[in-house]
C-alpha cells in the first residue's frame, strides 16, 4: 500500500466513530471540510511539519487514556469579572455557565445555532481554516471543521468590557472532544477572550477569528495541567486595517500539545502578536507552529515563544513569516528560546522567513541555554536560596513572553500560576 | 570576626594551587585592606569565602564568628552575615532591581528566623538609602545591573550592602572602573556603614581607594600568601615604590 493509500485508510478508521452534525446553513461548510480532509488524509511523521511531533496519538482511533489530575488550586481567571462558559469533556455545562448574553455582542452555542435556518456564521465557519490549508496542510483542522460537536459563535459589534472566559474541564479519562469557535469582531469592536483548563483526554479545538478594521482581539489562555492529556489546537485569524490581534498561551504539563496559529494581515497597519510560555517536566511534548502572512502595507507581527524544559521534556517551535510582494514596510519579529534545566531535555526549532517585498524589517532568533551560573551565584551570594534564585531566573527568562499580555491583571495571574508551577517542580 | 587559617585552595578543574596557606583575622569594627599584584590570589580569596563553585579547598579553615563558612552554601553564608561586593556585578535581565533586593533581604531574614519586611517598610528604607548613593527610582526599577554604567553597578553593590546590613563586608576591587567622583560616592557609602560591629576586607590594586576608605590594617598578598602586614603606611609604600621592593624584601 502506498503512502497516500495508508493515509486514507487510516483516516477512514479514525473518523469511523465521528459523525457530521446535522445543520442547514452549515451543511455545505461541513461537507467541504470532509472533502478537504479526505483529500489530505492524516499526517505522517515524515511530513515536513510533523517531523518533530509524532502525530500517532492524534491519529489513533481512540483517545489514549489520560488520568485526571487535581492541581489543588483555583482556576486561573477565578478572580476576573467575566462571562463564564464551561465545557466538560467538550460538552456544554449549562449549570456552570453564565447566561450567554452581553452588551455589544451576541454569543451562541454552535450546536444551538446549527438548528436555525440561516446564520451570520455561514460565511465564516471553516472559511479561514480552508484558506489556512495552503501552503501547509492541517488535516486535524479540517477534521475539526467537519466533525466539531459544539463550540461558541461570538459576534462583537462594539467594545465588550467583560472578558469571555471558556473553561474546559476534564472529567472522563478517555474523553475525546472536538470544539469549534467562530469569533467575528465588527469594525472598531473589542473583545478579550480567556480560555483555561485541560479540556479532555484528547482535545481538538479550532478558533476562527475575524478582526475587522480597527477592531482589537485580545486572547489569553492557559492549557491545563493534566499530565497525560493531548491537545491539538488551531487559531486562524484574518486582520483588517489598523486592527490588533494579541494572543498569549501558558502551557503547563501535557503529554502532547500542538498549538497552531495561522494569521493573515490583510489590512494596512495591522498588528499581530502571538506569544507562548510553556513549562514541562518529564513526559511533556509542546509544539508551537505559527504561520504569519503579511499581505498589506505597514503591518507589524511579533512571535515570542519561551519554553522551560526538564527531565526529558521536548519543546518544538516552527514559525514562519511570509511577506507578500506588496507588503512593504512590514515589521516582523520572531524569537523562540528554550531554557533547558537538564541535559535530558530538548528543543527543536525551525524558524522560516519568506520575503517577497523589498522594504521590510524582519528578524528572527532562536536559542537554547541553561540557567546562567554567574547570575545564580550572584543571587545566592545575596542570601536568596538556590531554588528560589532558579525560579527567579526562570521567570525572568519567561518574562518577554508574559509581557506580551497587555492587561497587568491578567499577566499577574499568569505569573502567579508560573510561580506555583515552578515551586512544585524543583529538582 | 572573620578568621582564616592556613587556607589552601586549588582550581577545581585543573591541578593549580592558587592560595597557599592564607592566614588572616579581621576584627569587628576594623577595616583590613589586601593589596597585591595581579594573580596573587586576592579575588580567589573573596570568591572562596563567599562560596563560588570552581574552587577546591585543600586545607585550612575560614570562619565567621566561629561558624565554619566553608561548610555553608553561598546563601547560608550571606544569611550568616557575609557580603561580597563583586568586582564585576552580574547583569540579570528580567529581574527587577527592587524585586531582587526585597527577595534577598527577606530571604536572609527568614533564614535567621526574623520577621520579613513589609512592602511599605522596605520601600521606605530602600528609597532613603538609595538617595544617599544617588540611585534614582529608575535605577531601582530597571533589571538588576542591566544597562548600568560601571559606577552605577558599584553603587548598586553598596546599596545591596546597605540593605542587607552584613557583619562582614568584602569589597573586591570596588574601585575598578570608577572615576574620581564615583569613587568618592562609593567610599562615602562604605564609610557610612562603618560600625563597631562590622568588619571590612577591602581588596584593591591601588592605594587611592584607601585615601577614602581608611584602613586599620594593610596586608600585601603575593603568590597565594599574605607576605607582609602593616598599618596604612604600607599602602603608601606600595603606591610609591610598587610591589617589587616588598616582594624582594620578603623573598
Amino acid at each position: 500500500m502506498g503512502i497516500a493509500e495508508t493515509r486514507i485508510s487510516q483516516l477512514q478508521d479514525r473518523v469511523v466513530g465521528l459523525s457530521v452534525p446535522a445543520s442547514a446553513w452549515n451543511a455545505e461548510n461541513r461537507t467541504a471540510a470532509v472533502e478537504r480532509l479526505q483529500s489530505m488524509g492524516l499526517p505522517a511523521p515524515r511530513d515536513e511539519y510533523w517531523r518533530f511531533t509524532d502525530p500517532k496519538s492524534l491519529n489513533a482511533i481512540e483517545a489514549p487514556k489520560a488520568a485526571l489530575f487535581d492541581p489543588k488550586e483555583t482556576d486561573v481567571f477565578d478572580t476576573v469579572d467575566r462571562l463564564e462558559i464551561v465545557f466538560v469533556d467538550g460538552v456544554f455545562d449549562a449549570v456552570a455557565s453564565d447566561d450567554l448574553s452581553g452588551s455589544n455582542m451576541t454569543i451562541e452555542r454552535l450546536s444551538d445555532a446549527e438548528g436555525h435556518d440561516s446564520h451570520w456564521a455561514a460565511d465564516c465557519y471553516g472559511a479561514l481554516e480552508a484558506i489556512g490549508q495552503t501552503p501547509v496542510q492541517r488535516p486535524f483542522a479540517a477534521l475539526n471543521t467537519a466533525y466539531a460537536t459544539d463550540g461558541v459563535l461570538i459576534r462583537v459589534t462594539g467594545k465588550v468590557e467583560k472578558p469571555v472566559n471558556i473553561t474546559y474541564r476534564h472529567a472522563n479519562d478517555t474523553s475525546d472532544a472536538i470544539l469549534h469557535h467562530v469569533i467575528k469582531l465588527e469594525e472598531g469592536a473589542e473583545l478579550t477572550l480567556l480560555e483555561n483548563g485541560p479540556a479532555a483526554a484528547r482535545f481538538n479545538k479550532s478558533c476562527e477569528v475575524f478582526v475587522a478594521d480597527r477592531a482589537a482581539f485580545h486572547h489569553v489562555r492557559t492549557q491545563g495541567r493534566d499530565h497525560e492529556r493531548r491537545a491539538v489546537t488551531y487559531i486562524f485569524a484574518d486582520l483588517g486595517t489598523e486592527s490588533v490581534f494579541k494572543s498569549f498561551t501558558l502551557t503547563a504539563n501535557g503529554a502532547l500539545t500542538r498549538n497552531e496559529c495561522v494569521l493573515r494581515l490583510n489590512g494596512d497597519d495591522a498588528t499581530a502578536h502571538v506569544a507562548g510560555a510553556s513549562v514541562g517536566d518529564g513526559d511533556f511534548h509542546h509544539d508551537d507552529t505559527v504561520f504569519i502572512t503579511h499581505d498589506a502595507v505597514g503591518c507589524e507581527s511579533r512571535q515570542v515563544f519561551k519554553k522551560v524544559l526538564r527531565n526529558g521534556a521536548t519543546g518544538v517551535f516552527q514559525g514562519k513569516i511570509l511577506v507578500k510582494p506588496d507588503a512593504q514596510k512590514t515589521d516582523g519579529y520572531q524569537i523562540s528560546q528554550s531554557l533547558l534545566l537538564d541535559a535530558d531535555s530538548q528543543f527543536l526549532a525551525k524558524p522560516e522567513l519568506e520575503i517577497y517585498a523589498d522594504d521590510v524589517a524582519c528578524s528572527h532568533g532562536s536559542t537554547s541555554g541553561a540557567i546562567d551560573e554567574e547570575a545564580l551565584f550572584y543571587l545566592c551570594s545575596r542570601g536568596v536560596p538556590k531554588d528560589q534564585a532558579t525560579d527567579l531566573l526562570t521567570l525572568a527568562f519567561l518574562a518577554e513572553a508574559v509581557d506580551e499580555i497587555e492587561s497587568d491583571t491578567l499577566s499577574d495571574l499568569i505569573v502567579e500560576k508560573l510561580e506555583g508551577w515552578l515551586e512544585r517542580h524543583r529538582p | 570576626m572573620l578568621e582564616i587559617k592556613n587556607l589552601q585552595v586549588s582550581l577545581a578543574e585543573e591541578d593549580k594551587e592558587i592560595l597557599k596557606g592564607v592566614n588572616l583575622t579581621v576584627e569587628a569594627g576594623k577595616v583590613h585592606a589586601i593589596m597585591g599584584p595581579n594573580g596573587s590570589g586576592k579575588s580567589t580569596l573573596s570568591y572562596v569565602l563567599s562560596g563560588k563553585d570552581g574552587y577546591e579547598v585543600t586545607g585550612g579553615s575560614a570562619s565567621l564568628d566561629g561558624e565554619d563558612l566553608l561548610e555553608l552554601e553561598p546563601e547560608e553564608r550571606a544569611a550568616a552575615g557575609l557580603f561580597l561586593a563583586f568586582q564585576y556585578p552580574v547583569e540579570i535581565p528580567g529581574v527587577g532591581n527592587m524585586t531582587f533586593l526585597r527577595t534577598a533581604v527577606n530571604a536572609q531574614r527568614k533564614a535567621r528566623g526574623e520577621e520579613e519586611m513589609s512592602a511599605a517598610e522596605f520601600l521606605k528604607v530602600v528609597r532613603e538609602r538609595a538617595k544617599t548613593l544617588k540611585i534614582d527610582a529608575d535605577m531601582l526599577k530597571r533589571p538588576v545591573n542591566v544597562g548600568f554604567s560601571g559606577g552605577e553597578k558599584k553603587r548598586n553593590e553598596i546599596l545591596q550592602m546597605a540593605m542587607l546590613e552584613p557583619k562582614m563586608c568584602i569589597l573586591d576591587e570596588t574601585d575598578s572602573g570608577l572615576d574620581v567622583d564615583a569613587m568618592k560616592l562609593v567610599s562615602e557609602g562604605v564609610n557610612a556603614l562603618r560600625d563597631e560591629g562590622r568588619g571590612f576586607l577591602v581588596i584593591t590594586h591601588y592605594q587611592r581607594l584607601l585615601d577614602h576608605i581608611k584602613p586599620d590594617v594593610v596586608h600585601i598578598m603575593a603568590n597565594g600568601r599574605i607576605v607582609k602586614t602593616g598599618g596604612p603606611e604600607l599602602a603608601l609604600e606600595v603606591e610609591q615604590n610598587g610591589y617589587a621592593d616588598i616582594l624582594a624584601e620578603v623573598a
